[in-house]
């Protein structure tokens, strides 16, 4: 279901009184001060150095600690051992078909939006073995992949991964059939959410609920903030690990002013936000054009390259292979698919969508309408990556608003021409 | 200089030998088509109002199926002609029918020729002796085509 | 993720103990070759006991070394014996399948999907239906069918609806399951069979087996229809049997498209709507279905 973006403002009076309840005073020695505890619901202030903290105490609980970092030009998941080695003083540049990083000019760690990579990759890797099988006379004795011995802590993942997250949960987990592997990572992991107050122009998460801001989904969550008060984080605890993992970690207290610079924040992010998708009825218009001109149109540019399908957040398609070696072992693997894939449809020797524009109508139909029918949500987190790894540029907001403007415009080319010759 | 409706569809072969009155009573349900190579003159359960002398171009006849594209099961050109659903009811079409190249037809609204076929039983008749031997031609060949003439016929 | 959890043979039944992907371990006790691509492989499990399904729904089938296939059952709950699956030469895996010998481990995972709606857990409160039933099957779609006519045919000796199988075949040697075909009209079922072509043994029907619907003796206004076959087959007898009167509500068709895991991940059987190992194969065929069936390259 579609979440509301964060843009309230919040009451001065009550809401300090709360923060302040329960908030510890700053120090750089965590042994030195007087420990008190956080709870759920909690809101913090959290210095840079403190930051340093929280990834290091996370990794002492025995997390496997991930965040952004920037390789090949590209913000990307990579392994996080201090706050130096993420994303600091970058700002993506993004458009249809264009990606580019480059210093902000600034201090911050995320004044940059989202990268080519998703964490759909930690809990659904690219490459999955699913079990493992031997041969025992002529029986076979099985070995089913667990999720691994140390869980995982994402430090800087956005708002809009999080509702990725909470889609894919819907398929692999909640579903009628749990994948364990999926399940147990996804369940062990910590995740700390940062706000967006940087998007790129190809974002448009606004319109799916899905960010800048976000309220629940968390274990915790942060908000970079940088003026005249100094560079620091507004943070707020979501849940039971997250107080275990700030235990005896001192914060600073919340004021009126930090409070405001969130709101401040997060309006002026949304202000940023440029694209946008109109999803009032969209699942029931793109399924009642399935015959619409534009698909066509959209196919003489699609190269049916599949990017759009590796960079989504949300897509699940996968192939299972089973692969049998000389010394009589047998391996079923789990591999990424995509629906551009000319075999997906595979069908009584061919493919049922054999034509790029039956594909591209597939992938769009599914996202944004069919989706809804299959899990009861929303296909679509409004990330934007289809838009800037897309090579020819194709614009999925684009594609759905002129359908959504033309509604109706296949009823005209299913009937018989019958021009002056 | 274009010819007007009435001598393109006294030109057909499927006219061939129509009265002059009954070409009159004809034309009143005919006009000009043109289709681009794509374009579907039927499609599979859609409403069948139309009938068509095919003057240039050829069109398929095929039916769609998963995995297979779609399956040809007939070519015709100039000189056929496309669409006899329009006759009998429920008035939809059983197969596609596609234009292969840029197809110049000439169209009867099949509702309006429905009216004039029950009204003047003469011209009806005639209509109908027509389409009868249309049908019982293609008939005869669909069914030798089932006899798969080129296959290996050795029963197992 | 390295770590493994060893799953020994012995423990492999315990009920939540075999991951969703991993297949249980079945042996080949009989094979019947039905004609000369299609088979019908008899399982039975290592251990515990066989698996509880309904007629309409599918196994995923592990031909080990080659690769893992949908297969319908073609079996009857009601029969104690083996499990029946029928299998059609298409492919590697199906191939592999259908030279299984007596005797080989083969990999069993479901059942899957939705069934036909013949069983007594469909009856509402002691109501049976008696509604005639039309059964069409077009070649190896009488594989699926075979347990809910078993069950209809059972069903209507007890006073449930008149059973009419309608059989449509290539030719002759491509018709299956013919001891079930003559043991189902001993039972009362009006069984029609037509072949598109003859051979010159045949004396039954040819023809289209949509042209069998015209004589059946069906009550078209109160009846209700299961259709299984290739997929132009099942929309033109749709068609012709809403054109005779029948509720398009009362009509079952089976659905088919690409299916690799079953459980609802892969995202291959999609079809419009529907993930077809989830809310199919089975499905009405009114409203969504109908318009799906009309829809290219879906």
């Amino acid at each position: 279901m579609k979440r509301r973006p964060v843009t309230r403002r919040v009451p001065s009076g009550a809401r300090v009184r709360h923060c302040l309840r329960g908030l510890i005073v700053v120090a750089d020695d965590p042994g030195s001060a007087a420990a008190a505890t956080v709870r759920v619901g909690d809101q913090f202030v959290m210095t840079v150095a403190g930051l340093e903290l929280l990834i290091a105490r996370l990794a002492q609980l025995g997390y496997e600690v991930k965040g952004p970092v920037v390789r090949g030009g590209a913000v990307v998941p990579g392994i996080v051992a201090s706050a130096a080695e993420l994303p600091v003083g970058k700002r993506d540049e993004q458009s249809p078909g264009q990606y580019r990083l480059r210093d902000s000019g600034d201090g911050k760690f995320f004044s940059w939006a989202v990268g080519p990579g998703s964490w759909k990759a930690e809990f659904f890797p690219p490459v999955q073995e699913v079990w493992r099988a031997r041969r025992d006379g002529d029986l076979l004795h099985f070995r089913e992949t667990s999720a691994g011995p140390a869980p995982l802590a994402i430090v800087g993942a956005r708002p809009c991964e999080i509702a990725a997250m909470e889609v894919q949960d819907k398929v692999l987990k909640d579903g009628a059939h749990r994948d364990p592997v999926y399940g147990d990572r996804r369940e062990g992991a910590f995740i700390v959410v940062v706000e967006c107050g940087f998007p790129a122009s190809t974002c448009f998460c606004a319109s799916m609920g899905t960010g800048p801001g976000i309220e629940r989904g968390f274990d915790l969550a942060l908000t970079e903030i940088d003026d005249a008060d100094g560079h620091r984080f507004l943070g707020r605890v979501g849940t039971e690990s997250a107080c275990t993992a700030l235990a005896g970690i001192t914060y600073g207290p919340v004021s009126d002013a930090d409070v405001e610079a969130r709101v401040q924040v997060l309006e002026e992010s949304s202000h940023r936000i440029s694209r946008a998708l109109d999803t009032d009825g969209l699942a029931d218009v793109l399924v009642r054009n399935l015959d619409h001109p534009r698909w066509a149109e959209v196919a003489e540019r699609c190269l049916s390259c599949a990017n759009c399908t590796m960079v989504c957040p949300t897509c699940f398609c996968s192939d299972i292979r089973d692969v049998s070696d000389l010394a009589g072992g047998l391996e079923r693997r789990r591999l990424w698919s995509s629906c551009f894939d000319l075999d997906h449809s595979y069908l009584h020797g061919g493919a049922v969508r054999q034509s790029v524009s039956s594909r591209y109508r597939q992938w769009m139909t599914h996202k944004l309408s069919t989706w809804w029918d299959q899990f009861d949500t929303s296909g679509c987190v409004g990330c934007g990556r289809c838009i800037a790894w897309c090579p020819v540029g194709i614009d999925i907001t684009e594609e759905a608003s002129v359908i959504a403007a033309s509604d109706g415009a296949a009823a005209t080319s299913d009937e018989t021409k019958g021009g002056v010759a | 200089m274009t010819s007007s409706i009435a001598e393109l569809v006294a030109a057909h072969p499927f006219m061939a030998g129509l009265s002059d009155d009954h070409l009159a009573v004809i034309v009143g349900c005919a006009r000009n088509a043109a289709f681009d190579p794509g374009d579907l003159l039927c499609k599979e359960g859609a409403s069948a109002d139309t009938f068509y002398l095919l003057r240039r171009g050829r069109v398929s006849i095929d039916v769609h199926a998963p995995g297979r594209g779609p399956i040809v099961i007939e070519t015709v050109g100039p000189g056929d002609v496309v669409g006899w659903s329009w006759l009998v009811p429920p008035y939809r079409w059983t197969f596609d029918a596609r234009a292969k190249d840029a197809v110049g037809a000439v169209a009867f609204d099949g509702a309006c020729l429905r009216t004039k076929l029950q009204d003047d039983p003469a011209f009806g008749l005639e209509m109908l002796s027509r389409v009868s031997s249309q049908l019982l031609a293609r008939l005869q060949a669909t069914r030798m085509r089932l006899l798969d003439l080129y296959g290996d016929h050795r029963e197992r | 993720m390295s770590a493994d959890v060893d799953r020994v043979l012995e423990r492999e039944h315990v009920a939540g103990d075999r991951g969703a992907m991993t297949p249980a371990l079945y042996r080949v006790v009989e094979r019947i070759r039905e004609t000369d691509d299609v088979t019908t492989l008899c399982l039975e499990p290592l251990s515990g006991t066989r698996m509880e399904f309904r007629p309409g729904q599918f196994n995923m089938l592990s031909a080990f070394g080659a690769g893992e296939a949908a297969i319908s059952l073609s079996g009857s709950p009601r029969d104690p014996g083996p499990l029946r699956h029928t299998v059609r030469d298409v492919g590697p895996v199906t191939r592999t399948l259908s030279e299984s010998g007596v005797g080989d481990l083969i990999g069993v995972r479901g059942p899957f999907g939705s069934d036909w709606q013949v069983g007594t857990q469909h009856l509402a409160g002691d109501a049976l239906d008696r509604r005639d039933v039309v059964v069409v099957a077009g070649g190896i779609g009488l594989a699926p069918l075979r347990g809910a006519v078993d069950e209809l045919v059972v069903a209507s000796r007890e006073g449930g609806g008149r059973v009419f199988l309608l059989v449509g075949a290539r030719e002759p040697a491509q018709i299956v399951f013919n001891d079930d075909l003559e043991s189902w009209a001993r039972q009362g079922a009006r069984v029609l069979v037509s072949v598109d072509r003859a051979s010159s043994q045949w004396h039954g029907r040819v023809g289209l087996v949509t042209a069998l619907l015209g004589d059946a003796g069906f009550e078209p206004a109160n009846c209700r229809a299961l259709l299984c076959g290739p997929e132009i087959m099942m929309r033109f007898t749709a068609r012709a049997l809403v054109d005779m009167g029948v509720d398009p509500e009362a009509i079952l068709v089976s659905l088919e498209r690409n299916m690799q895991c079953g459980l609802g991940w892969c995202g291959h059987c999609q079809l419009g709507p529907f993930l077809l190992c989830r809310d199919g194969p089975v499905l009405p065929y009114a409203g969504v279905v109908r318009e799906l069936l009309n829809e290219r390259e879906r």
